[in-house]
């Protein structure tokens, strides 16, 4: 037997590959199918799952409620809808914010003198090795009224003697949005970073040489170039900003609420794994729906795996 | 055109982005020297040591490790203790048997054709395109349906009922860690050609010494970068983490996560600076070992 298995390299392949795709299926795919298997299901009073096929969760999250005012029996609720836009217009916003603050970034690391670009790329890397959720705790302590960014404003204020009120800005939208964009920079630098580091220089002088200045050349060779980067960074940082909810939860308290609060509150305080599920579903279709338009339009970039 | 050559703009930006990338750690570290218990101003560093911890209010006034006070109540935290423990075993755990089946997974997908290929493939794609919190409610809804049924049908009460722990939150990690490791080899051996091991082959070594001798080696340094991936995944976990664990398995992040939603002392901003300084030194080192073994090399 050991020798047919010798000489079946099919069978070998499959072997091989087994652990895994079996781990990967009973634990991504199974879930998966549950979590659309209880979102058409009901709540039970003691918050169990009763299994029946039911569209309630899902007409709730758009906005159909029987909870209405004056004797009408149904009536449009616009909470969920609202919760859904403002976390998809939030993960447009980061990722244009992102773009736009690692391009420099990374196109300042890929032109450097190559001894020094280790040392650039490990600046970038060292505020990522803190902890996810340190990192925003640092960030709730510099936006406090009495916080550091308050502070500095109100020293240069009291320097230049303008009269000067703390800024709120722990608990807002914006808070939640700098945090986010914090979060998730170093993923859009280093894609961007390894397409432009590819490109040939003599490429740049050819462009010189047909006449092309500075923002020509940076225009029509470098940026095209780098497109792949800039794609695969978009898919690592819009991708798990539609998801995240600590940043909004510790950033923006009860003001902003996103689709990850909504899911982790149904699991966690309101009791409804049903309706969580719907919402989670609606989340993953969401996000295949940009990244599918998004790739085909660019392309998957090559750069998604760190190596 | 020098490529060399650097436009103000760029430079600025470069200058203000990296501001912005280590003001929030800066402020962070320099807080963990905070003298007010309650850490919402910096109120000066502690100025004494003495022999026992003297406050004023909210402000400490001398410690018997004067500045370091919150390094030394931090050490004193067995919460913490038990929680680092238990972040690192889980790491640990995970990353071994993560690099030892995606590695298998990756020569199967890279070297061999089978029917399963294009679903095993398919599948490594899955933690990339779906929000972390989608997984991270369908193990919790998995594991709870499924170990609520076991404990139903098997009448297990006690101890003997399943329940959510270090082991689900191992299992779930492997999960989303083993299609990083995967893909990270499976790029690695798609860099090289496949005729070193025919020529070895030929030479009349058989697949095992093949595999040690020629395959194993090459892929050595991605089999090595997709395990640190997969142990600083795990480390820095939140979300996962978060809906599989239970009591008695409490990690690092979710520990500080409760924190935040309490009290928060100086001594969290002391437990991220040791973060820090640990993670820096471990890469510092790891860094360090790949370098003399690029020289010794080449």
């Amino acid at each position: 037997m050991l020798k047919r298995l010798r000489e079946n390299k099919s069978t070998q392949g499959t072997l091989l590959a087994l652990p895994t795709t079996l781990w990967l299926f009973f634990l991504l795919i199974i879930p998966l199918i549950l979590t659309l298997v209880i979102s058409f299901g009901k709540r039970s009073p003691d918050g169990d799952v009763i299994y029946t096929f039911s569209l309630n969760n899902y007409t709730r999250l758009f906005g159909y409620s029987t909870d209405c005012p004056e004797g009408q029996a149904s009536c449009f609720n616009p909470l969920y809808v609202q919760i859904l836009w403002r976390s998809l217009t939030l993960a447009f916003n980061t990722t244009a914010l992102v773009i736009i603050m690692a391009y420099p970034l990374a196109y300042f690391i890929a032109r450097a003198h190559p001894k020094r670009r280790n040392l650039f790329l490990f600046m970038v890397l060292i505020p990522l090795w803190t902890n996810f959720v340190i990192r925003v705790y640092a960030w709730m302590m510099l936006l406090r009224k009495e916080g550091a960014i308050n502070v500095i404003i109100g020293g240069v204020a009291n320097l230049l003697n303008i009269p000067f009120t703390p800024l709120e800005m722990l608990y807002t939208p914006g808070a939640v949005l700098v945090g986010m964009v914090y979060e998730f920079l170093p993923f859009m630098i280093l894609p961007i970073y390894t397409s432009l580091e590819k490109i040939d220089t003599s490429l740049y002088e050819a462009a010189a040489d047909l006449g092309a200045n500075a923002i020509k050349t940076f225009l029509r060779v470098t940026l095209p170039l780098s497109m792949p980067g800039v794609v695969a960074g978009t898919i690592l940082v819009f991708i798990p900003v539609m998801g995240t909810f600590i940043v909004s939860d510790i950033l923006g308290g009860r003001q902003v609420i996103l689709v990850g609060n909504l899911i982790q509150r149904q699991f966690l305080d309101a009791r409804d794994p049903t309706f969580g599920s719907a919402a989670s579903l609606i989340l993953m279709i969401m996000t295949l729906i940009v990244t599918y338009f998004y790739t085909r339009k660019f392309g998957f970039g090559e750069e998604i795996v760190p190596a | 055109m020098n490529p060399f050559r650097r436009s103000p703009f760029v430079l600025v930006a470069t200058v203000l982005v990296y501001t912005f990338l280590y003001a929030p750690i800066i402020g962070l570290v320099l807080y963990s020297f905070n003298a007010s218990r309650a850490n919402v101003t910096f109120e000066g560093f502690i100025p004494a040591f003495s022999e026992r911890v003297v406050m004023d209010g909210s402000l400490v006034k001398s410690s018997p490790c004067g500045p370091f006070h919150w390094y030394c109540d931090l050490a004193k935290n067995d919460d913490v203790a038990e929680a680092a423990g238990n972040t690192l075993t889980i790491a640990v755990v995970a990353t071994i048997v993560a690099t030892v089946i995606g590695t298998m997974a990756a020569i199967a997908l890279q070297r061999y054709d089978f029917k399963l290929k294009p679903f095993s493939q398919l599948s490594l794609y899955i933690p990339i395109v779906i929000p972390e919190i989608v997984m991270g409610i369908g193990v919790l809804t998995l594991f709870s349906q499924l170990f609520g049924w076991v404990n139903e049908s098997f009448n297990l009460s006690g101890d003997a009922r399943l329940s959510l722990g270090m082991a689900t939150v191992t299992i779930s990690h492997i999960a989303f860690m083993v299609p990083f490791v995967t893909l990270v080899v499976q790029a690695r051996l798609q860099g090289f050609d496949k005729s070193f091991e025919e020529a070895a082959m030929d030479l009349g070594a058989n697949e095992w010494t093949t595999f040690r001798r020629v395959t194993f080696p090459m892929i050595l340094p991605g089999v090595m970068s997709g395990a640190l991936l997969a142990f600083t995944l795990s480390l820095d976990d939140f979300v996962i983490t978060f809906f599989t664990n239970g009591p008695g398995s409490t990690t690092l992040p979710i520990y500080v996560y409760g924190l935040l939603r309490r009290i928060i002392t100086p001594q969290v901003n002391a437990l991220s600076t040791v973060w820090i300084l640990v993670v820096f030194t471990a890469v510092l080192l790891l860094q360090l070992i790949q370098n003399r073994e690029q020289k010794q090399h080449s």
